[in-house]
C-alpha cells in the first residue's frame, strides 16, 4: 500500500524521466558490429561443417593407425604425418622456446633501448615477424638443408620452423615480461636482491603464464605451416614414422596438400579427415593456451 | 600498548592560524644531538639527463631517529631519499654529484656494491607492493636472496612479531599476501624490509595510499622501530611529520628562467623548531598552509 501512495503522490510539474528510446544511429552501429562478427563466425562454422561432412566416410581409427597408400586410398591413413607433426613441433619448441625467452629477457631487462644496436634488433624482430613463411622455406633449403647438409630431415624442418616462429615467441614473451609491474622489481632490488635474482625469482615466475600462452599460439602457427616445408622438397609420400631428428618425415599440412591434389574422390575425403585431425590438434593447443591464461591470470 | 598522545590520529594540526602566536599543543619528540650521524650529505645534486632535479643539499641523519622530509610536490624529496640506497641507479640517465657518506664511507664510491648498500638500507614504497607470493615467502625473500643460513621459520615469526603483524597473520602464513588489506600489506612490506636486518629504513610516503586507521598503525610501528632502526620518511602529511619525526627537512623547488624546477633544501632542524618557530619564511608559509 505504501508504495502506491508514493507513486500517486508525485507533485505536479515534476519532470518525467521518459526518454526518446535508443537513437537509430546507435542501433545501426550495434547492428553493424553484430554483422561483422556474424560474418566471421558463420564462415568458420560453414568451413567446419563442410570439412566434417566431406570427411565423414573416413573419420575412423584408420586415419591414425594406417599409413598413406597411393594404390588403395580407402584403407590409407595418416599415421606417418601425425607422428611427423608431433616430432617436428616437439623439436621446434625445444629450439625456439629457450632462444626466444632468453632473447626477450635480454631485450626487456638488460638492453638499453637508446643504443642504436638495440634499436636495430628491435626493428628487425618486428620485421621478421612479418616476413612471409615461404621466405623461411628458402632459407631452410639453402642454409640448413644444403648449406649445413642436414638434408630433408626432422632437424631441418624444426630449425626452419623455429626461425619462423622465433619472432612471435620473442614478442609474446616480451609482452609477458613487460606486464610484470616495475614496483615488484624495485621491491626485490630494495631487499638486496641482484638483478638476476630479481628476474629469476620474481619476474619470470610472474611472466610464465603469459609466455606459455604466447608460445603455444606461436607453435600452433608452426603446426599449420605447409609452405616452408614444401620447399624443403620431396617429403610428400612417407610411409614410416620418424625415428630421430635425422629421419625423413612428412607432416599433416603436406600430407593434406598431397591428397587434395589427387583426382580420385576417395583422396578428398581422406584429406578432409586429415584436416579434421589437424584442426583438433590446433583447437586443443589453443584451448590449453586459454586455460593457462585464465588459470594464472594475475591482478596486481 | 599505550601510544603517546602525539600519535593519536585525530590530533589537531600543529600549526596555529597564521600570524597568531604559537603555543605548542603537541609534545614533539626530543631530538638527540647529531653526533655519530648515520649519513652525512654535503653539496648533493641529482641530475636527470641535463636537468638538475635537486641542487646543493646538506644534511646529517641522526642514529636511531626518525627524520621526516616534507615539501610540495616536485621538490625532490623522494629523489633525495632514493639516493640513500642507490635506487636512483636504476633510472637511466640519473646522476648523483656531491657527497653522501654512510658512516663516513662514500656511498657512491667506486668499490661500493649497491646490492650490499640495499641490504643495509632498506626501503618501503608509496604503494604497498607485496610479492604475489605467500605472506611467509614475502618475509623470507630478503633473507633467502641474501644467503640466510639460520632457521627461516623462527626468523619469519620474529620479524612479524616485531612488525606487530604476527597475531593478525599467524594462521594464514601460507596464503597470498595480496589477500591482505592495504594497511596490512604495507606493514608486511615494512616487516619484509626489517627481515633483512638493515640499519636504516627509507620510507617513501608510506601512508599516502592508506586510510587514517591504517596510517595510525604504521605511525605506531614507526615509533616502535625507531628504537632499533634509523628511519627517513618522505611525507606529504605535515601532521605525520610533526607526530612521528625527531627532525624535519623542508624542501621546496625554485623555478629558473627556463621554467625548470630545481629542488632545494630550505631548512633542516629539530621537528619542534620547524613546526613552532621556523627560521625561514617559506617553511612558515608551507606548514601554515599558505602554499604547497
Amino acid at each position: 500500500m505504501a508504495s502506491s501512495v508514493l507513486e500517486h503522490d508525485a507533485p505536479p510539474g515534476v519532470p518525467r524521466l521518459k526518454g526518446r528510446g535508443t537513437p537509430w544511429r546507435e542501433r545501426f552501429f550495434r547492428l553493424s558490429l553484430w554483422t561483422s562478427l556474424a560474418v566471421g563466425v558463420i564462415f568458420l562454422a560453414g568451413l567446419l561443417i563442410y570439412v566434417v561432412y566431406e570427411a565423414w566416410p573416413r573419420l575412423d581409427s584408420r586415419i591414425w593407425t594406417n599409413f598413406p597408400d597411393i594404390i588403395d586410398p580407402t584403407n590409407a591413413g595418416a599415421q606417418s604425418a601425425i607422428m611427423g607433426t608431433i616430432w617436428v613441433i616437439a623439436f621446434t619448441a625445444l629450439y625456439c622456446l629457450p632462444t626466444g625467452i632468453l632473447a626477450a629477457i635480454y631485450l626487456e631487462e638488460y638492453a638499453d633501448p637508446e643504443r642504436w644496436w638495440n634499436k636495430l634488433i628491435e626493428i628487425n624482430i618486428q620485421n621478421l615477424a612479418a616476413v612471409p613463411s615461404i621466405v623461411y622455406g628458402i632459407l631452410g633449403l639453402g642454409v640448413i638443408s644444403r648449406g649445413l647438409g642436414f638434408g630433408q630431415t626432422v632437424l631441418t624442418a624444426s630449425l626452419t620452423l623455429s626461425l619462423l616462429v622465433l619472432p612471435i615467441v620473442i614478442i609474446a614473451s616480451r609482452e609477458a615480461i613487460r606486464a610484470v609491474p616495475q614496483s615488484i622489481r624495485q621491491a626485490s632490488l630494495a631487499l638486496g636482491a641482484t638483478q638476476w635474482q630479481t628476474i629469476r625469482l620474481q619476474v619470470l615466475p610472474a611472466a610464465v603464464p603469459g609466455m606459455a600462452t604466447g608460445s603455444i599460439l606461436a607453435l600452433s602457427r608452426a603446426i599449420g605451416e605447409a609452405a616452408p616445408l614444401l620447399l624443403l622438397g620431396g617429403l610428400t609420400f612417407i610411409t614410416f614414422n620418424p625415428t630421430g631428428v635425422q629421419s625423413q618425415f612428412t607432416v599433416l599440412p603436406i600430407q593434406i596438400f598431397n591428397w587434395i591434389s589427387q583426382s580420385r574422390a576417395e583422396f578428398v575425403s581422406l584429406a578432409s579427415a586429415a584436416i579434421v585431425i589437424l584442426l583438433v590438434i590446433l583447437l586443443a593447443m589453443n584451448s590449453l593456451a586459454i586455460w593457462l591464461r585464465n588459470r594464472y591470470a594475475r591482478r596486481w | 600498548m599505550s601510544p603517546t598522545p602525539s600519535l593519536e590520529p585525530d590530533m589537531p594540526p600543529p600549526s596555529d592560524p597564521p600570524g597568531g602566536t604559537r603555543t605548542p599543543q603537541v609534545s614533539y619528540r626530543q631530538a638527540r644531538p647529531l653526533a655519530g650521524a648515520v649519513f652525512e650529505v654535503g653539496g648533493l645534486s641529482v641530475f636527470y639527463g641535463d636537468h638538475e632535479a635537486v641542487r646543493d643539499v646538506n644534511l646529517s641523519i641522526g642514529h636511531r631517529q626518525i627524520t621526516a622530509m616534507i615539501g610540495p610536490s616536485g621538490c625532490g624529496k623522494s629523489t633525495v631519499l632514493r639516493c640513500f640506497n642507490r635506487m636512483n641507479d636504476l633510472i637511466p640517465h640519473a646522476r648523483v654529484a656531491g657527497k653522501i657518506h654512510y658512516h663516513s664511507e662514500d656511498l657512491y664510491g667506486r668499490e661500493v656494491d649497491p646490492i650490499e648498500v640495499r641490504r643495509r638500507i632498506g626501503m618501503v614504497f608509496q604503494k604497498p607492493n607485496p610479492f604475489p607470493k605467500s605472506i611467509y615467502d614475502n618475509i623470507a625473500y630478503g633473507p633467502r636472496v641474501g644467503g640466510f643460513k639460520g632457521n627461516l621459520d623462527d626468523l619469519v615469526e620474529e620479524t612479524l612479531t616485531h612488525a606487530a603483524l604476527w597475531d593478525e597473520v599467524k594462521d594464514k602464513l601460507k596464503t597470498s599476501a595480496l589477500a591482505l588489506s592495504g594497511g596490512q600489506q604495507q606493514r608486511l612490506c615494512i616487516a619484509r624490509t626489517i627481515a633483512v636486518q638493515p640499519e636504516v629504513i627509507l620510507m617513501d610516503e608510506p601512508c599516502s595510499a592508506l586510510d587514517p586507521i591504517a596510517t595510525a598503525k604504521i605511525e605506531d610501528l614507526m615509533e616502535k622501530l625507531a628504537e632499533e632502526f634509523t628511519i627517513i620518511v618522505v611525507t606529504h602529511n605535515m601532521q605525520q611529520a610533526a607526530r612521528v619525526s625527531h627532525r624535519t627537512a623542508f624542501f621546496t623547488a625554485d623555478v629558473d628562467d627556463k621554467g625548470e624546477r630545481h629542488g632545494r633544501l630550505i631548512e633542516y632542524d629539530e621537528t619542534s623548531r620547524i613546526f613552532s618557530n621556523p627560521s625561514d619564511n617559506r617553511t612558515e608559509d608551507y606548514i601554515s598552509g599558505r602554499f604547497g
